[in-house]
């Protein structure tokens, strides 16, 4: 199977899992739901709504639902750039903002719900919103032709101006009235990309979010303000699987705005008028925990264990040849055993709702990124039908992952802190970063022990031994685990996109108690390092060249092998160093269909950390829709992939998180970035996507730089600091 | 117990326990949203506003220390260092989930206010306090160059 095969089962997976939660909690979700479509009602009042996506007012404007959640990545300017190339408006006149909850209208076509995720924005929507567009300009033209009174064919359409050779010409406003009485065709051509002035074209669709996000206008969770809300702030167990025995809320109850304390199944919420009053009325709270039931292991005996699974015989996640008779027989077999700590996503706005209900209806706001599945639980918790229950999307402040949770525990826990008050009391439920970093979720811990034999200068067996929890497990997506294995713990490790003749890797799933969850990249944050780190050093004790190596290594695999030698130019590669003091590393990674090569310039900076001068990349991204957004991404997947290998660690201690800010869980800051230098390689391919597939190559890029400078490639992760 | 603030140009009157951080004040009382809370203990900026003209961590100061002081928020920004800064932001399409930006857009003025043309270890001094999850960085230091030049006209 080729890696592009993987992707592709991959969402078919996603896609059977969605199906089923659909059927078995909310039957006929869609058809309960769509009437949000016409309730919500976008850009003000729209003259013009051709399709669930597209939105034309009087005044010009073209708004675009776009069904996926923006907290960065760029869908709001990515799909709107979409509609735009076909309906051949004005980029000036693009809106975006966030389509309602609606499964049947806005389910993610890779996953049957609604719901971003996998990096899947663009490649899901690219025909979609190309045929919102096309249909909306077919319409316009339609009008105008009729009021013209000359034959549709003779129109053109321009930059948001319609036009006849008779020199009659109109602004799509202007026909949005006369458009929204006709018929939407049933079929419409989409344009030759020879003829594409926005997809791919540089400096023609700037970020729709831009302005409102540099004056502070963008509105997040978090400043939503409503008469007589209140705000929620939760005391949570110190261990995972704790619960609350009794509390006593006398204290709390006492400080001034503090309005009431109820328990809910994840702790004891209290109630204020403000946010400074909840969390003060949390501190004089007195909670008496059980923790029968708690996770009371810590990262140190989680590791331990993981060492000595990784020695026994696990489940076959990927086999070709005969690795473990190669290994026996060998001379020398190369070792290495690479520990991933737990990580948190840490979004910089913590997670956060807001709901209002009457008891027989709700509206619930927030930054939903599995919206239906969130939608469901709300309903289900406030014994709603999900008809009566409307979820509003807003901008997120980051995610990485963490707003996108097949449990719905933060919508859960806002719908029971809802509930516990009763109806007709607003409230917001905010999370301090101490409860995010307390929260789990954590990107798991994982051990990588891989095993490698050389032979002639060429690498002829590879053993990898994989140990670690599944967060599919027990999840609507468990469907996606299969005879065992679960396929996002070890993408990128079961098959290599390197010709190697024996080849095997094992799978230990363990349960552990501790809340785990997809980080950006999923599976490749670890597989992409051990993966990249041990055949760098196979390569080197091999004597051979990082980039020219790999490449005789890569057979089949063309788009990642160009994108190696695109990103070796790119640097003017010329051997890994190091000159001057300073070595270069090469990491790549191919995932969620996108190709991506790293090369990134190292020197041993203050007390012997590494210090990251640069980083060249090269990705194939299928057809690139908006240059500069891949970019963008580009450079933060290397910085956030970077910022984690480098300082990145959620350590427990008998079962507790101990980095609960900003202080210990340490973060990249400016003077830590590096200089970043992005070629995108150009492709016809079906577009894919880019808010993940930056950041697995930055660390083993980063390691691979420092075993030329006499360190070896850390085995245990984060770099610096690292406590366990 | 009701405390007196002049917050962008107007005093307000609240009434909020003394050890209120000024943040708190200015989202749930004052309604001034555009400070962001990103960690509560001087760690990420986001809730940067200026105290006297100079850039604070609105989160870890109780509102009964601002006293006579004017505070300006982003609600308010004004001048020729705001207006380059803000129209660079936008030019190099900085931010991406842009809950950081506020912060990092306060730190930037004042960067420049003090430094009419910043290397870049100053930026680097300037807005290290300042954490960007998605790390923006660098066009965080672009956008700085690039208004830095725009003021030099
Ligand atoms: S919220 Fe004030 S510095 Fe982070
Ligand atoms: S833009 Fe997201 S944290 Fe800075």
């Amino acid at each position: 199977m080729t890696a592009h095969d993987i992707s592709l089962s991959r969402r078919n997976l996603l896609k059977g899992a969605g199906a089923l939660v659909i059927g078995l909690s909310l039957p006929q979700a869609g058809r309960a739901q769509s009437g949000a479509a016409q309730v919500f009602s976008p850009g003000g009042a729209a003259a013009f709504a051709p399709n669930a996506f597209v939105r034309i007012a009087a005044d010009d404007t073209v708004t675009v639902l776009v069904k996926h959640i923006e907290f960065g990545q760029g869908p709001f300017t990515g799909l709107a750039t979409l509609v735009a190339e076909e309906l051949d408006a004005d980029w000036g006149q693009m809106r975006a903002e966030h389509a309602p909850a609606d499964a049947k209208l806005y389910a993610n076509l890779a996953f049957g719900i609604q719901g971003t995720g996998g990096s899947t924005a663009i490649a899901n929507s690219f025909e979609q919103m190309r045929r919102a567009g096309a249909t909306a300009r077919a319409m316009l033209v339609q009008a105008a032709a009729q009021a013209w009174k000359v034959p549709a064919a003779e129109i053109t359409v321009e930059r948001g101006v319609l036009k006849h050779a008779s020199g009659k010409q109109g602004r799509f406003g202007e026909f949005a009235e006369a458009a929204s009485r006709l018929q939407a065709p049933a079929e419409v051509p989409l344009k030759d990309p020879a003829r594409f002035k926005l997809i791919g074209k540089d400096g023609t669709t700037p970020r729709l979010d831009s302005l409102g996000k540099s004056t502070g206008k963008a509105q997040f969770t978090i400043d939503i303000r409503t008469p007589d809300m209140l705000t929620v702030v939760v005391a949570r167990p110190p261990r995972f699987g704790g619960k609350v025995a009794s509390f006593d809320a006398t204290e709390a109850r006492k400080v001034k705005g503090v309005v009431d304390v109820r328990q809910i199944p994840s702790g004891v919420a209290v109630y204020a008028t403000g946010t400074w009053p909840a969390l003060k009325g949390r501190e004089a709270l007195k909670v008496a925990w059980d923790e029968s039931g708690a996770e009371t292991r810590g990262s140190r005996e989680l590791i331990a264990e993981y060492r000595r699974l990784a020695r026994t015989e696990g489940t076959v996640a990927g086999r070709h040849g005969d690795a473990e008779a190669v290994l026996a027989r060998a001379d020398k077999v190369i070792e290495a055993e690479f520990v991933f700590p737990y990580l948190a996503h840490a979004p910089m706005e913590p997670l956060d709702g807001y709901l209002e209900w009457n008891g027989q209806g709700a509206l619930a706001r927030l930054g939903s990124q599995l919206q239906t599945i969130d939608h469901q639980v709300i309903a289900k918790v406030l014994g709603l039908g999900p008809e009566k229950v409307r979820v509003e999307t807003l901008l997120g402040g980051g995610s990485f992952g963490r707003r996108a949770q097949p449990t719905s525990e933060l919508a859960a826990e806002l719908a029971e802190a809802a509930k516990a008050i009763g109806p007709n009391r607003p409230v917001k439920l905010v999370r301090t970063r101490e409860d995010d970093l307390s929260g789990g979720y954590y990107r798991p811990l994982f051990l990588h022990r891989m095993r490698g034999v050389l032979k002639d200068g060429r690498i002829t067996a590879w053993s990898a031994a994989i140990v670690g929890q599944s967060f599919l497990k027990g999840s609507p997506f468990e469907a996606m685990i299969k005879d065992g294995v679960d396929p996002v713990m070890v993408e990128g490790a079961s098959e290599l996109p390197y010709e190697i003749a024996d080849f095997r890797c094992d799978l230990h799933t363990v349960d552990v108690g501790v809340p785990t969850l997809w980080w950006r990249s999923v599976g490749h944050t670890h597989t992409g390092y051990a993966v990249e780190c041990f055949v760098d050093r196979l390569l080197q004790e091999a004597g051979q060249d990082p980039v020219a190596g790999r490449l005789a290594l890569m057979g089949k695999q063309q788009r990642l092998a160009t994108v190696l030698k695109a990103v070796a130019d790119l640097a003017k590669w010329n051997g890994p160093g190091p000159v001057g003091g300073r070595a270069r590393g090469v990491g790549v990674v191919e995932s969620f269909g996108s190709y991506v090569a790293q090369i990134a310039e190292v020197s041993l900076g203050e007390g012997g950390e590494p210090k990251v001068h640069k980083v060249w990349c090269a990705i194939d991204c299928g057809v690139a829709v908006n240059p500069d957004i891949i970019r963008a991404q580009i450079e933060g997947g290397i910085g956030f992939g970077l910022g984690h290998v480098l300082y990145g660690e959620l350590t427990l201690d008998q079962g507790r998180p101990v980095q609960t800010n900003f202080d210990s869980y340490r973060s990249l800051r400016i003077n830590e970035m590096p200089e970043i230098e992005v070629a995108i390689v150009p492709s016809s391919e079906k577009p894919t996507g880019v808010g993940e597939p930056g950041v697995p190559p930055i660390g083993p890029a980063v390691a691979n730089a420092l075993a030329r400078l006499g360190r070896e490639r850390p085995l245990s992760l984060p770099m610096v600091g690292g406590s366990v | 117990m009701v405390h007196s603030i002049n917050v962008n140009g107007t005093t307000h009157r609240v009434d909020v326990d003394d050890d209120t951080p000024l943040l708190w004040v200015l989202r749930d009382n004052l309604g001034l949203t555009g400070t962001k809370f990103g960690c509560g203990v001087a760690q990420c900026g986001a809730c940067t506003v200026y105290m006297d003209g100079q850039p604070l961590r609105s989160c870890s100061l109780p509102v009964s220390a601002v006293g006579d002081a004017r505070i300006t928020t982003i609600e308010a920004l004004a001048g020729k260092e705001a207006e380059a800064v803000q129209a660079a932001w936008v030019k190099h399409d900085v931010p991406q989930c842009g809950y950081c930006q506020s912060g990092q857009v306060m730190s930037a003025i004042a960067l420049l206010k003090e430094i009419r043309k910043p290397t870049d270890r100053d930026i680097d001094l300037a807005m290290t306090g300042n954490l960007c999850r998605c790390t923006t960085y660098v066009r965080i230091r672009a956008a700085i160059h690039d208004a830095a030049r725009t003021l030099e006209g």
